[in-house]
């Protein structure tokens, strides 16, 4: 059924959202959040809204529940839901019908769910208060619910607690919460992007099954287009808050027409070298042996063997809790390693921060996934940068200054920005800071840890750019911690894969890729989505076989 | 005081900013802040302000009654009232400034290293500070002056050290938020020292959360202070003070004289306009954003 457009009917659509202004306040000013949208979907049709951090599409599947966060406002437009306009009517009679007509979906189950109650009791809530349900009623839909997710064990499923169900179940169980009144409209607020990619495709399939299922017509919020080209039958890409494009879901894929849309496929269509190696001349530069390390009795590093040259580049991909970043925690000095050596340009290298020189510290240097936690944000950039040329090179004044337009210019950024402090910077041009900061120590050993990840696509093929740009001029070697393959596949030299705290499969890029050999590297590789329609059918009929 | 604070030593489109945020206060806070801008004007020019000198005896007769030379009267030795008010505005708001930066320097540098170290080093301070707070620092103070004596250094000094575990606690709270944070980290492995880490990126990051904090202890401070002179261990004759004041010219109420409430009502005055002022700020540290 996918890829299908969906013919026109002349039902009244489930949804439709008319010209739509939404403002909000931010530093004492109103800016428009949703500028003139209008949406409207027939019963039984998924819409993926997809568009970047930032672009309005939260707000507007908030909108579709007669719901607005506190500091904004509607400025115009309508919302009907059955043809009749919901923002016209008081908040009371909203209440009524959210969660019974239309359900909300959210992107972190951990903290839509409270932990000291169990999951039925949370699930049926709604049923039974406002949807007019008796308790065993309920408890049987959500039974039938559980069934239709595929949750492991239905029958008990509801007595647990949220602390007690991984994850992907506790999305799932949360799919049960939202479909429970039988609503008309799911708004899917990004349910699968705060999950692994392998629990991810769990969760995506079930989602996909219980629509099917019970019919009911959708929001998908995502910022992925592979993910929203497995799920839905059309898709409107949001941009500042107006829809660029909007079209049947194979259509966006095969002829994408604004060249917004074409953007969201940047980090895919990098050019990627297969055969300049980089590095792996002569000794390498960080060669880690049987090392080990532990948070108290548990072991989260089991005997690591890896080196890095000098110039290269090695990902290290794994799923959260792999112990991929405790494995670059350790290279930094962060945490102790209870076991094996970290041999460092020949020489043994010492274990926490405060037994390495200063000289140490400053040739390894690390960068954050968040540059938000990252950069203080009472500092100006011209104190961040110029921090670690004080420290280091004992730069100050004129010359100080001078080093910091440099680097300013080395990561593509220019003296407009000096002044500035972190808050008013973009997430991109933060994260440029935060590697502007590292080079500033003039390091061999960049640690990057998860960089791009909380980047939007068209930014983060631009700071994956500059990165390998850096790398040709100034010799340095990364070690980039990712989940991301597409990242991998772009700019690695040589691949580690790590699970449990082990590094299952290691080796050149396009051997590991292509060729994997570890039962876990497969899946793992199998697990991200392609952006393309079909790719979860494929799957689903691969398993049925 | 609060205005002062703001401003000190900043980059000038700081200072814009922070005009700006007054103008934006509530009246209740602009009203505070006129008052303590006249508290302070009092304060700092005083011996321009009184007619007379601190302890200049004016009159031969004590208690005398409020006429045209003596605004306010005499005092029980015929000191002018008024010049005495005048000067005790400068005794009083200064040592309970003094007292106050003091408390707050040993507090926060204190609140933030316990907080970045972590450890042993954190339980010893924390504990010590617990054992400070659980004795009553009214009859601490007392003690600890009826044994060293009761100087204006010793008074400074004891009630400064009992005000910063106040200073200590919250600064603490609000650095381990911020010590957790990847900047901290990042100076860490940087090689920065903790005095360093401590100054320049944890200070910075929880100062709005203790400028309201700041307001409300220099209010009891002052208060404590007062009420010490009163009394007769805070600040000794003859130096002017509110508290001793009262005291000194108690005796007039009985006689239906109400002169020796007025530096009782000076002090209730500025001890309100000062939480007027922090409660607004209070208000727009809790708030929903700080400005980026």
């Amino acid at each position: 059924m996918k890829g299908q457009t969906v013919t026109a009917t002349p039902t009244v659509p489930v949804i439709d959202i008319v010209d739509l202004k939404i403002e909000a306040k931010s530093n004492d000013q109103w800016s428009k959040i949703v500028n003139g949208v209008s949406l409207s979907i027939r019963p039984g049709e998924v819409l993926g809204l997809v568009g970047e951090s930032g672009a309005g599409k939260s707000t507007l599947g908030l909108a579709a529940l007669g719901y607005l966060r506190p500091g904004a406002k509607v400025t115009g437009g309508e919302v009907r839901l059955s043809g009749h306009n919901i923002l016209a009517v008081p908040e009371e009679e909203r209440r009524k019908f959210r969660g019974t007509k239309v359900a909300y979906v959210a992107q972190s189950a951990q903290a839509a769910f409270n932990p000291v109650h169990r999951l039925m009791d949370q699930i049926v809530m709604v049923a039974v208060d406002r949807g007019g349900m008796t308790r065993g009623t309920a408890e049987k839909r959500a039974l039938d619910l559980f069934r239709a997710l595929q949750l492991p064990d239905p029958q008990n499923f509801g007595r647990r607690y949220p602390h007690q169900v991984s994850g992907g179940q506790l999305q799932r169980a949360m799919v049960a919460m939202a479909m429970i009144c039988n609503p008309t409209l799911i708004i899917f607020d990004e349910p699968t992007t705060a999950l692994d990619v392998t629990t991810q495709v769990e969760v995506l399939i079930s989602i996909r099954k219980v629509i099917e299922d019970y019919g009911v017509a959708a929001i998908y919020i995502t910022h992925d287009l592979a993910v929203v080209a497995q799920v839905a039958h059309r898709v409107a890409v949001l941009r500042y808050g107006e829809v660029v494009e909007e079209a049947p879901i194979a259509q966006i894929m095969e002829r994408p027409v604004h060249p917004y849309t074409k953007s969201l496929w940047a980090v895919h269509e990098m050019p990627v070298d297969h055969d300049a190696q980089h590095g792996g001349k002569g000794a390498p530069l960080l060669a880690i042996a049987g090392l080990g390390a532990h948070y108290g009795d548990f072991q989260v590093l089991t005997s690591i063997d890896l080196e890095v040259g000098r110039g290269e580049t090695v990902a290290l991909v794994g799923e959260s809790g792999s112990g991929k970043s405790t494995l670059g925690r350790v290279i930094v000095g962060l945490k102790e390693l209870s076991s094996g050596q970290v041999i460092y340009d020949g020489k043994p290298l010492q274990g926490t921060i405060r037994r390495r020189s200063l000289q140490t510290l400053k040739q390894i240097q690390i960068i954050y996934q968040s540059a938000d936690t990252a950069l203080n944000p009472r500092q100006t950039v011209r104190k961040i940068i110029g921090r670690p040329l004080t420290l280091y090179q004992g730069l100050r004044g004129a010359r100080r200054e001078a080093r910091v337009q440099e680097l300013l210019n080395l990561v593509e950024l220019n003296e407009t920005h000096i002044d500035r402090t972190p808050g008013q910077l973009s997430g991109g041009q933060k994260q440029r800071i935060a590697i502007a900061r590292a080079l500033a120590a003039d390091p061999r050993l960049i640690v990057c840890d998860e960089i791009t990840s909380a980047l939007d696509k068209v930014v983060q093929a631009e700071v994956l750019r500059m990165l390998m740009k850096l790398q040709a001029r100034l010799g340095v070697s990364y070690l980039f911690i990712t989940h991301d393959i597409e990242v991998v596949r772009a700019i690695a030299d040589r691949v580690a894969v790590m699970q449990n705290g082990r590094i299952v499969e290691q080796g050149g890029k396009d051997q590991v890729l292509a060729q994997p050999h570890a039962d876990y590297t497969r899946k793992l590789l199998d697990s991200v989505p392609d952006m393309a329609v079909g790719w979860l059918d494929g799957i689903v009929a691969e398993r049925a076989a | 005081m609060q205005q002062s604070l703001e401003v000190r030593s900043v980059a000038p489109n700081r200072l814009l900013r922070a005009l700006k945020l007054v103008r934006s206060a509530p009246p209740t806070a602009k009203f505070g802040m006129v008052v303590v801008a006249i508290y302070a004007f009092v304060a700092l020019f005083a011996p321009l302000l009184a007619p007379y000198g601190e302890v200049e005896v004016v009159s031969r007769v004590p208690f005398e009654p409020w006429s045209a030379s003596h605004l306010l009267g005499t005092d029980q030795l015929g000191r002018d009232f008024l010049s005495r008010l005048i000067f005790g505005a400068r005794n009083s708001i200064s040592i309970a400034l003094l007292t106050t930066a003091i408390s707050f320097v040993i507090g926060c540098l204190l609140g933030v290293l316990a907080a970045l170290v972590g450890g042993i080093v954190d339980q010893a301070i924390s504990r010590l500070v617990d054992a400070l707070m659980s004795v009553p620092d009214l009859i601490f103070t007392l003690m600890i002056l009826s044994i060293f004596g009761s100087s204006v250094t010793n008074l400074i000094l004891i009630i400064a050290v009992l005000t910063s575990t106040r200073f200590y606690r919250i600064a603490r709270a609000a650095a381990l938020n911020v010590a957790s944070l990847d900047f901290v980290e990042h100076a860490k492995v940087r090689g920065e020292s903790l005095l360093w880490i401590a100054v320049n990126e944890v200070f910075p990051n929880i100062l709005p959360l203790i400028l309201s904090e700041l307001g409300m202890r220099f209010c009891f401070i002052f208060l404590n202070i007062a009420a010490l002179s009163f009394l007769g261990v805070g600040i000794q004759p003859p130096t002017a003070e509110w508290g001793s004041m009262v005291r000194d010219n108690a005796a007039l109420i009985n006689m239906g004289d109400i002169t020796p409430l007025i530096p009782a009502a000076a002090i209730a005055f500025l001890a309100i306009a000062v939480n007027f002022v922090v409660d607004w700020l209070l208000n727009r540290a809790s708030g929903l954003s700080e400005e980026g």
